[in-house]
Parts: structure tokens; sequence; C-alpha cells
């Protein structure tokens, strides 16, 4: 578990870590916590030929009540956000499903806009703010350009995110007392979910996304709209299994990944709307 | 690279390279070697120290992440040769065996109760969800953490 | 002079603290890759990719150029430092196939993981980058993975061998030649079970280590090893180096437990002893996590076909079991033993006439080679005959307790000369299961089920049980000679009376976690009537435990604990000639009692064994012949296993929309006779219950049908972490066992043997109402989803 050699520059200030990645081009990744990229050097599946620390980024680690919505810095670690009364007051669906990332351990120190550049769909962090309406804020060269994340997840780990754009803020709409829910199904706690369910639900409206049903965090808004015209909670849960054409792996073929996310967002709608 | 960082109380000046692993900075640069390597994935535990006060994998950190901080590590918990009292918890109760994975699991079990000073056991058992230990069956690691936090 | 005498015990049954934690808590323990050999060399292994290729070339070249790499050797380059392939120490029969196995492959590489080339490197860094740097060129050859598909010998792995299938043993007792047929003829029920023992990782949390320290000068060598058996290492080492025995040294230092994985003798110990000869210094490894999944062996892997026969009362009439075992590819130390260790053991607990038709027939995959795991045998063993006793109950519709109670040997038959031959030493399978039944509330658990488990409710309740029976404590020797196993059973034990009365224990056991430091010294206090803290046990260094057979198999404390105390008494003996010439008495009028000789009926005429002791030391005033110190040297075969046993019971709710299983509760009742300490018995039996319970709902070496292990990490490979495990709640009844003087059995393995079978018998009795009568391990979420999909779809047609 040695990674291959590699060079080090760290940041001080996203300007500063924007013009570094301009200079070294897709070689160059940028290291936050380190909680997602790290591991795949260690097993040399990642190699990249620079790393740019932005983990001293100081002005990026904060959360911030911006009246309709919170501002959340892309360096604020997992366990910053879920223990943050800001967020547990106006977003606790986001600081649920922060408490379900990884353990303990990788929580002090992996960050909210590493998990979400790195565009895991099983990841608990890209589906939770994809069901929150979340607005992520990059910059680039040019300066700064908001994404709405229902537009940001383009492929398996592959993000609307430019080789020289750094993910800067995540804007999380306040969810005005409605109900929620996060459901993560996996063998042991520590592990990715086989499938996740990040959902709220209001009178006739919901926000649903699922975790690790494909090969990006996946929006179901197939389940939504049914709320939204009134059908039952379970009527509508049964559309997720459609919503996606998940991949089968170790722990779940496709097609047990599809009952399960039907179960889950049923129960997950059903917790939401007590 | 050079990094100084502060271990167990005492700051440390060292050059490495920018790939050394923290856990390899503290086994191998500076000979602590009570901290331990059991996987490769980040998923046993078994290297967790604390840095700035909290519970890491050391093995998913770089060393130069780690400048300009303060660690501690299984060597630096007993004071005047008395050991932590969550090392009297695990040593009543128990709570090792083989003790590979138990520096990792008593430096988790102390920043979970810093975290959460009465837990219930169910909250034990979830605050170790990133410790993996082979010999107890964690009954009597609960067990002791569960002391240690009654004995405060 | 024995315990059983000297009833009010001080020390034996006390909860007495490990002294082996104050080193391990704060991090002063070494492990054998904490050891700082100043100029070691590290060794990196190459791996093959391919579960079964020809080797076409080996370019090293790039990687010889990169700073700090010394050498790289092929298997050819290195044929010649081999007196002879790797050994297998039990050939189980006089035709068993064995493949030539060396440390590097030579040719043609025959499982993901198998050795290519050995890099030596003056850093672990530049030995890393040389792995990626050696151009190796294959040519795939189809992979032999599935047992079946091995048996028909379609595909031959070891061509040279002509067959796939390594040996067939079979274990046919009959009464009258026939009676197995006879009774399966006239039975009035009959199950028929194929069950799959999937293969485990054993997954010792220190992987490997291993460094071997050349002498300058004289050709001594010692290798640092993080071994469960450093003496027999010692041995197979020297035979395979062909190098003399006397110039091997092998000392395991702190050793993060084993579980069998480090009972074997690996290529990386072989190549680390002969590249340090080679480059007269010390060379170092240490094994990654991804390769310990699979250059380490692995475990179980067995298909398993159990026929039950029983009379109309369910009593059983007879058993007939064939195994087809997973041998790997290649055989490692005791590979092809691991089935025959459970052969005895598919009776259960139960009282059955001979009648007993048992064969196994092990083959050859491409897969990583198998071996001892916790258990080793017997777990598969216990799990076949409790789940066809599950079934034989369902096919009787009784409750499967009560056909257990029925068909249990019982308590008066004991000392019970079984079906084999094997006599079983002391028992009582109705108390311990009557105890469990109790600590779980069994009638409030049935009632609460009743309630629960009403149509389409989607959390159901299961109770489940086994009873099992551990053949443990390895072992009579005659016997290990019987089943062509080539070495002994038995454990030495030196125990010194110090000047100053202090004890010395030396030990042949190899403790890796289950606190010997701490019991031996309990038993050696105990008997010399001195404080436990004042013996000082020694071990796992051949140089100063110099005879041994090490721990494995639930041994040590039946066969080595028991060896120290036979010391204890032969010093006793000896201080007693002191005594009685120093006393001016004859020996039998002496008695010996906390820690002190008197003559009976004058109890101010004593002498304290710390005056013999520093008598014996000066040698001024010994009786005629007698030789100075105190000290006296124990080699003990046992004359029979040892036996202990137990119930175990749980209660586990099943999430009938997702598959998840919940264990709520978890009782286990053992029996393992008298107990030294009984913290340390019951942090065996909690972490025993834990694997045998990862292996029902967790674990799984999982492979594509090209030979690639796709659960290669722990972030693959389910060990399940605190929070996905229940608390165990033990009870233990006492049957001290008869065959020895302390009384006492091994527990080392005995909750890996219960669990498994507990938990699956529960989450079927929790399906049963849905038709579920199997369940295949892992019952993973999805596994006990799909089955219960086939049970529920099954009936709808």
């Amino acid at each position: 578990m040695i990674p291959a050699a590699f060079e080090y520059k760290r940041a001080t200030s996203a300007a500063e870590a924007i013009s570094l990645v301009s200079q070294y081009g897709s070689d160059a990744k940028f290291l936050a916590g380190g909680h997602s990229l790290l591991p795949l050097m260690k097993l040399r599946l990642a190699q990249p030929a620079m790393l740019i620390d932005i983990g001293r980024v100081k002005d990026l680690s904060y959360i911030k009540d911006a009246g309709s919505h919170l501002a959340i810095g892309a360096l604020t670690r997992h366990m910053d956000v879920e223990t943050s009364k800001v967020v547990h007051e106006h977003a606790p669906l986001l600081a649920k499903a922060a408490s379900h990332v990884g353990d303990s351990q990788v929580r002090h120190r992996g960050t909210i806009g590493g998990s979400i550049a790195h565009a895991d769909p099983a990841s608990d962090l890209p589906a939770t703010t994809l069901a929150l309406g979340a607005t992520y804020i990059v910059q680039g060269p040019k300066g700064q350009r908001e994404i709405a994340a229902s537009n940001f997840y383009k492929g398996f780990l592959e993000s609307d995110l430019a080789a020289d754009e750094m993910l800067v803020e995540i804007r999380v709409p306040k969810m005005q007392g409605a109900g929620w829910s996060f459901q993560k199904f996996n063998r042991r706690a520590q592990d990715w979910a086989i499938v996740g369910v990040a959902a709220w639900h209001r009178k006739g409206e919901a926000g649903v996304a699922l975790v690790n049903m494909g090969s990006t965090p996946i929006l179901a808004t197939s389940v939504a709209n049914a709320i939204a015209k009134g059908a039952s909670i379970s009527d509508a849960a049964a559309l997720a299994s459609n919503e996606a054409d998940p991949q089968s792996d170790l722990n779940a073929s496709s097609d047990y990944r599809k009952h399960l996310a039907s179960v889950l967002v049923r129960r997950a709608l059903e917790a939401a709307s007590k | 690279m050079k990094v100084s960082i502060t271990v167990n109380g005492k700051k440390q000046e060292s050059d490495v390279e920018p790939r050394t692993l923290l856990v390899h900075y503290i086994r191998e640069t500076l000979g602590l070697t009570g901290t331990n390597v059991g996987c490769d994935t980040s998923s046993c535990g078994a290297c967790t120290i604390h840095l700035d006060g909290e519970a890491v994998k050391s093995c998913t950190i770089l060393a130069v992440q780690a400048d300009g901080t303060s660690l501690t590590t299984i060597e630096g918990l007993a004071k005047d040769g008395v050991m932590h009292p969550m090392q009297t918890a695990f040593m009543e109760n128990h709570g090792l065996q083989c003790g590979y994975c138990t520096p990792g699991m008593v430096m988790a079990a102390i920043g979970l109760l810093k975290e959460n000073p009465k837990p219930t056991e169910d909250e034990v058992r979830m605050g170790l969800e990133g410790n993996l230990c082979r010999c107890t069956g964690y009954h009597n690691i609960v067990k002791s953490v569960l002391a240690a936090a009654g004995a405060k | 002079m024995t315990i059983t005498e000297n009833k009010p015990t001080s020390v034996i049954g006390t909860r007495l603290l490990r002294r082996e934690d104050p080193p391990l808590l704060t991090g002063e323990a070494k492990f054998t890759n904490d050891l700082n050999i100043p100029g070691a060399l590290h060794l990196s292994v190459l791996r093959s990719p391919y579960a079964h290729a020809k080797i076409k070339s080996i370019d090293v070249s790039a990687a010889l150029k990169i700073a700090g790499v010394i050498a790289i050797y092929t298997g050819k380059d290195l044929q010649s430092s081999w007196a002879s392939p790797m050994p297998c120490a039990w050939p189980v029969t006089a035709d068993m196939k064995n493949p030539a196995h060396y440390p590097l492959a030579i040719d043609k590489v025959n499982y993901v993981g198998d050795g290519v080339a050995a890099i030596l490197a003056t850093n672990e860094v530049a030995s890393r980058d040389a792995l990626d740097a050696i151009d190796v060129q294959y040519e795939p050859l189809k992979a032999v993975v599935d047992l079946e598909d091995s048996l028909s010998d379609k595909n031959v792995i070891h061509t040279e061998l002509g067959t796939n299938k390594s040996y067939t043993w079979p274990l046919l007792v009959e009464e009258t030649p026939g009676c197995v047929e006879e009774a399966f003829k006239k039975a009035k029920y009959k199950v028929k079970e194929r069950y799959v023992q999937q293969r485990l990782i054993p997954m010792a949390m220190e992987p490997r280590a291993i460094v071997a320290v050349p002498q300058p000068f004289g050709g001594d060598i010692t290798l640092y090893s993080s071994t469960q058996i450093p003496h027999i290492l010692k041995v197979m080492t020297a035979l395979t180096l062909g190098i003399p025995e006397q110039q091997v040294r092998v000392v395991a230092p702190s050793v993060g437990g084993g579980f069998g994985s480090k009972l074997d003798v690996y290529a990386e110990e072989l190549l680390c002893m002969a590249l340090s000869r080679k480059h007269n210094a010390p060379v170092r490894w240490v094994e990654e996590r991804s390769e310990n999944t699979q250059a380490t062996i692995q475990g179980r892997g067995q298909i398993q076909h159990v026929e039950l026969a029983a009379d109309e009362n369910g009593k059983i009439t007879a058993v007939r079991v064939r195994i087809v075992g997973d041998m790997g590819a290649y055989l490692q130390l005791v590979t092809p033993g691991v089935p025959l260790l459970g052969a005895f053991l598919y009776a259960g607990v139960y009282d059955i006439p001979k009648a007993y038709d048992f064969e196994c027939t092990s083959v050859f995959t491409n897969l990583t080679p198998t071996d001892a795991y916790r258990g080793a045998g017997r777990p598969e063993a216990t799990y076949a005959i409790e789940m066809a006793m599950e079934a034989l109950a369902r096919a009787m519709k009784i409750d499967s307790f009560e056909l257990r109670k029925r068909n249990y040997i019982k308590k008066e038959q004991f000392p019970y000369v079984a079906f084999s031959g094997l006599t079983y030493d002391s028992g009582d399978h109705l108390l311990a299961a009557e105890k469990a039944a109790k600590m779980t509330d069994l009638a409030g658990v049935r009632a609460q089920q009743k309630k629960q488990n009403v149509p389409g409710a989607t959390k159901l309740l299961g109770l489940g049980m086994s009873s099992y029976f551990e053949m443990c404590g390895l072992a009579p020797s005659r016997v290990l000679a019987s089943l062509n196993y080539s070495a002994g059973g038995w454990e030495a034990a030196t125990v010194r009376v110090l000047p100053t009365n202090k004890v010395q224990v030396i030990t042949g056991t190899s403790p890796h976690g289950q606190g010997h430091e701490t019991s031996w010294a309990m038993i050696a206090a105990e008997k010399l009537g001195v404080a436990p803290e004042d013996v000082d046990v020694l071990h796992s260094d051949t140089a100063i435990s110099a005879l041994g057979l090490d721990t494995y198999g639930s041994r040590s404390l039946p066969v080595g604990g028991v060896a120290i105390a036979l010391a204890c008494d032969k010093v006793i003996e000896k201080a007693k000639t002191i005594a009685a010439h120093q006393l001016e008495c004859a020996t039998e009028d002496l008695q010996f009692a906390n820690g002190t000789f008197s003559v009976k009926g004058s109890p101010d005429r004593a002498l304290p064994l710390a005056a013999i002791a520093f008598g014996a030391f000066t040698a001024h005033n010994l009786p005629e012949g007698c030789e100075p110190n105190l000290e006296a040297q124990v080699s003990y075969d046992p004359p029979n296993f040892s036996w202990p046993f137990g119930t175990h019971m749980c209660v586990v709710e099943v999430d009938t929309e997702t598959g998840a299983v919940e264990i709520l509760k978890y009782i286990a009742v053992d029996d393992c006779g008298n107990q030294i300490n009984p913290l340390i018995v019951e942090g065996q039996v909690h972490g025993g219950v834990v694997q045998g319970i990862a292996q029902a709902l967790f674990e799984e070496a999982v492979y594509d049908e090209d030979g690639n292990l796709k659960s290669s990490n722990l972030a693959e490979y389910l060990v399940p972490a605190a929070c996905d495990v229940p608390s165990i709640t033990t009870g233990h009844t006492i049957t001290p066992s008869p065959t020895n003087q302390l009384g006492v059995k091994g527990i080392g393995e005995a909750g890996t043997i219960g669990a498994a079978p507990t938990v699956i018998s529960a989450i079927i009795d929790a399906l049963s109402g849905l038709g579920v009568t199997t369940m295949a391990m892992p019952a993973s979420p999805q596994t006990v989803w799909k089955t219960i999909q086939a049970a529920t779809s099954g009936g709808k047609k």
C-alpha cells in the first residue's frame, strides 16, 4: 500500500489551486480530505502525477445560513456537517446522510466537496444533495459558475467539473420543516450502500434520490411526480425500480437492487410523511 | 519535503517523500511501532491515531498533509507509567486477545467518548464501526468502552 | 498432589487479568514487522494475475534499473535452492496425489497469487515499485474453479498427475456388512441434503510478516515469523532448504491472531531464508492485505452430501456422507487432513449404531490453497449433521429440540465408545441444551413467534439451535499415526524453580492471542503454591523452548497445559525427596500444600518450597544421588482427544422485504470441563461465535469463473464490525474431562463450530411458514430474499 510516486503542491487559496491545476493539466488531482483518492492510490488504481493539496484552503470550510439556503464550503468535513446545529435545523436530511459516510475516522477527514467532486454513485452525499435540489458553485480560471446538482453528474466518477475547475461551495435549499428520511441498506455499517435513498416529503411534494443505483446518483423524478399527482406512497415508490438500470456486483444483482429501491423508497417516504 | 509534526507532545522535524503515508512516517521514520497496519483499503482501523485530538486513520493521510499538526499515538497515552483509563478498562474487561487491532481500537474508543461521553451500547458499537477485530467478537471491547465511560 | 485432591483452589478458576495486556495496550509489544533489523533487505513477491497460465517469459531488466533494487529471482533461478518441494505433512492415503510445490512457480502458475518472481531491494518502496516494472508474458489456460467441474477431469491442472483428484478417503463402519444400506432401506424417515461450505479467508488482523537474519559466520539463521508453529517451522524449513536443523532458530514474536492461517510453512518464509543466505543479509517481507487474501491459505471449501436414516421415533439408524473437498492449487502443510478432522463427527452428539459410511474425495482447483481454519473440518461436520437434524425434524413434523433429545448420547453413557471406536471422554448434552433453552426463554420466544409470524408479516422471528461436540486437543500420537499424519501430538513443558523461588515455565505451545502466559502461570502457581506473578512463562523461541508442537486444534490447554501440571508434579516429587532428607523423614510421611512440605501429623516440621529451591541450588545438603537444581521436563502424549461440547441458540428477525437478518439474541452454553481462567474462556467463545456468525451471514471468498478473487480486501471481504454483530450471552456447564488431571478440554474452536448452524437454522425457522427449507451461506440479504422469492413463487405455481 505504497502509492506510486507523485509531485505534491500545497495551495493556500482557491485561486492558487486553480492556477496550479491549470498549469499541470489533467495529470493533476486535487487532494482535499483524501478519503476518496488515497485509497485508490494506495492500491495503485489511481496514479496521478501531481497532487494539489487544497486541505489548507481555510476559507472553504464553513456552514452559513444564507437565507433561503445553507451555504456550505466544499472543504467542510463530514463530521462538521453531521454535527452542525444549522444543518440540523434547516437540512436535517443532509446531517443524517453525513453521519452515514464511512466511519467516524473517515468523517473527521473527508469533506463534502471531495465526496461530491468524486461523483461516486455509491456515495451518500451526492444523492442527498441531489434530492435536496442543491446547487454547486465551482470556480475556474475565469471565475465562478453555478451548476444544479441535477446537471452535475455525467457518468461513473464523471462530473461537469472541468479539469481546471474546483468545487468551492454547496448551496442546499432549506427544508422548511419537510419530513425526511435517509435509508442506507448495506451489509456492514462501514460499507458503501448497496442501495440508499435520500427523501423528503411535504404535502403533495417530495424529493427522492437514489444511491448506487446506476453510474451516477439518480433523482427519482417519477416518484416525486407521482406524489405530486396524488399517488399513494406505495404506488409512487413502486416506480423507483424503473428509475435506473443498476449494475450487478458482489452484494446485489441488478434485479435485487431494483426491488430494494422500491422497498426503501416506500419506507423513506412513509417515515418522511409521519 | 520537510514536515514539522508534534507527536506525543514532542516536535519532530523530518524530510519525507510526498507519497509517504502518515502511518509509515510514524512507524518507520519515528520508530513508533505501536500503530499497526491491518489492511490497504482504510477498512480496519488498526492504524487509528489522534490528529489534533480527533481519531483518524493514519493509513489514509499523507505525512505531508499532517505538517503542522499534533498527533497522539498509542505510545502517548500512558502518563508517568500509568495507563490511560481506556487502556485499563480494556485490560480489566479482557477487551483484547492478540492485541493487533488494540492500539487502533483504543484510540478510536477514546475519540468516541470524547464526542459522546455517555454512550449506549448501540452507540459504542456504531461508534467503532471503522475498527475490525478478529479475536474478541467485540463483546468485551464494547464492555471495556462502556466501563471506561462509567468510570469517568 | 492433583487439583482434584486439593479442593479449595486459590488461583485456578479465577478471572485473573492477563499479563499479556499491558505491552499490547501501550504499543510496546513487538510484532514481527515492528522489529528493527539494521541492513535488512526488503522482499516483494510478484504474483500471478492468472489462475492458470503458462509463463512464456519474464523480463526483469526495467525493474532492475530502479534505484535500490538489488536482485530479482524467478522460480527457475531458485530451483537449486530447494532440497525438496514445500512440505505437506499429512499424506492421508498411500496413493494421495501431491504436485511438487515450490516457493516460486516454475513455468506454470496455478492460482491468482502464485509467486512468480522475488524482488530484493534496499527498501520497501523500491521493491514495491519494481513489482510494476516486471514484464511477464503468460499464456492463459482454462481455469478450474468449480469442484464438480474439477472432479470431471475435463481440464487437468497438474498434468503430471493425470487427474484433479488428490485422494479418496473412506471411513466405513458397519456392525455387519451392508448394514448401512439395510438401515436406509428400512428407515421410516430419511433425509438427503446437500450443503456448501463456502471458502473463507481466516483474516488474522496481523498480516503475515517475516524477517530472516543470517549469522555472519557459520551458516546459522534466525527466522522471525508471525507464525503459530515455530517448532514445526524449524524442522520443515531446515528440511526444505537442506540445512542442518540445529542451524535454524525460529522465533514467533507477538503474533496478531492466526486461526489456522499461520499454521503453515509458507513460500515467503523459505524465500526470506534462502535469499538471506544467498545475500548474507537479513531479508524481510510483510504481507499486504490484498496479498494476504490470495497468498495465505483459505479455509472450508467443501460440498457435503449428507443422508440420515431414522426409525419411527426419529432415532438415527445410519449416517451416510459424501464430501468433495477443495484443496486449491497445491497441498499446504495439513491441507488434505482437514476433512479427516471432521470425518468422525458427522454423527454429532448423537447415539448412533455402527452404521456409518463416510467418504471424502478431495480435488485440486486453480484457487488459493486451503488448509486449517478455526475448527478445521469440525465446523463443517457439525453444520452438516445439525442442519440434517433440522431437516429430519421437519420431515417428521416435530420440534428439532425434541428430535435431538431423542438422540443425544446420555450422561450415563460416558465415557462413551462411539461407532468409530473413539472414546468420548465426558459429556452431558441434555444439561447444556436445557440450560441454553432456559437462557433463551425458549417458550417465550415460541409464543412471541406465534404472535409475530402471522400471514402478511414482513418481520419474521426465528429460533435456531445446534448442539456440538468438538474433537480437539490434537492429539494422541498413535491416533494421528493411524490417520497417516507425519508427526505426533504430544506437548513439552519444562518447569524450573529458581533459587529465589521464582518459577520459569517453558512451554512448547505458541500463543497468538490465547493468553497462555497468564493461564500457564496460573497452573504452575496452583500446583507449586506460589503467586502467579512469580511464574514466568517462556515460549515461541526454539532457542529457549527447544521442544514443542505449537498451537492449533484447541490443543494448548489439554495437551500443553497438562504437560505443565505434570512437570510441576515431577518438580514436587524431587523437592519431596530433598524435603524428606532435610526433615529426616520418609517421603511417604510428607504432604505438600500451599507451597510447603510438612510431616503428616506434625505441622511444625515443615519446609517451604522456597527453602528447598535454594537448597537445591546450593546443593550443600542433598540426598545421596540427587542432582542439584529443581527442574523437570515432560513430554506429554495425551491418551485421548478432548471432547468439549455445548448447545447454542439464537433468535433472529428476518426482514422478508429486503432479506436482512438481525440476530436479536445469541446464547452460547459451552462445556470445556474445568476452566483455568473463565475470563479467557468467555473471550474465546465470544470470538469464535462471531467468526461462526460471520460464516453464516457475511463472509465468502468469491471467485469469478476465471478464478479471480472478487473479495480480495477488507472492503470487499466482509469481516463484521461491532455494530454488525450482537452481544453474546455465555453460559457454561462443567463436566470435567477424566482424561487429564486438570479435568480440562479445549475451547478455542467451540464457538465457531456452534454458531453457523445455529444462525442458519434460525433463519430457516423464521421463514418456514413461507416454505423455505434451505439457506445457503453466507445468508446475505440478497440470498435470503432470493430464497424467499423462490419458495413463495414455487408455492403460487
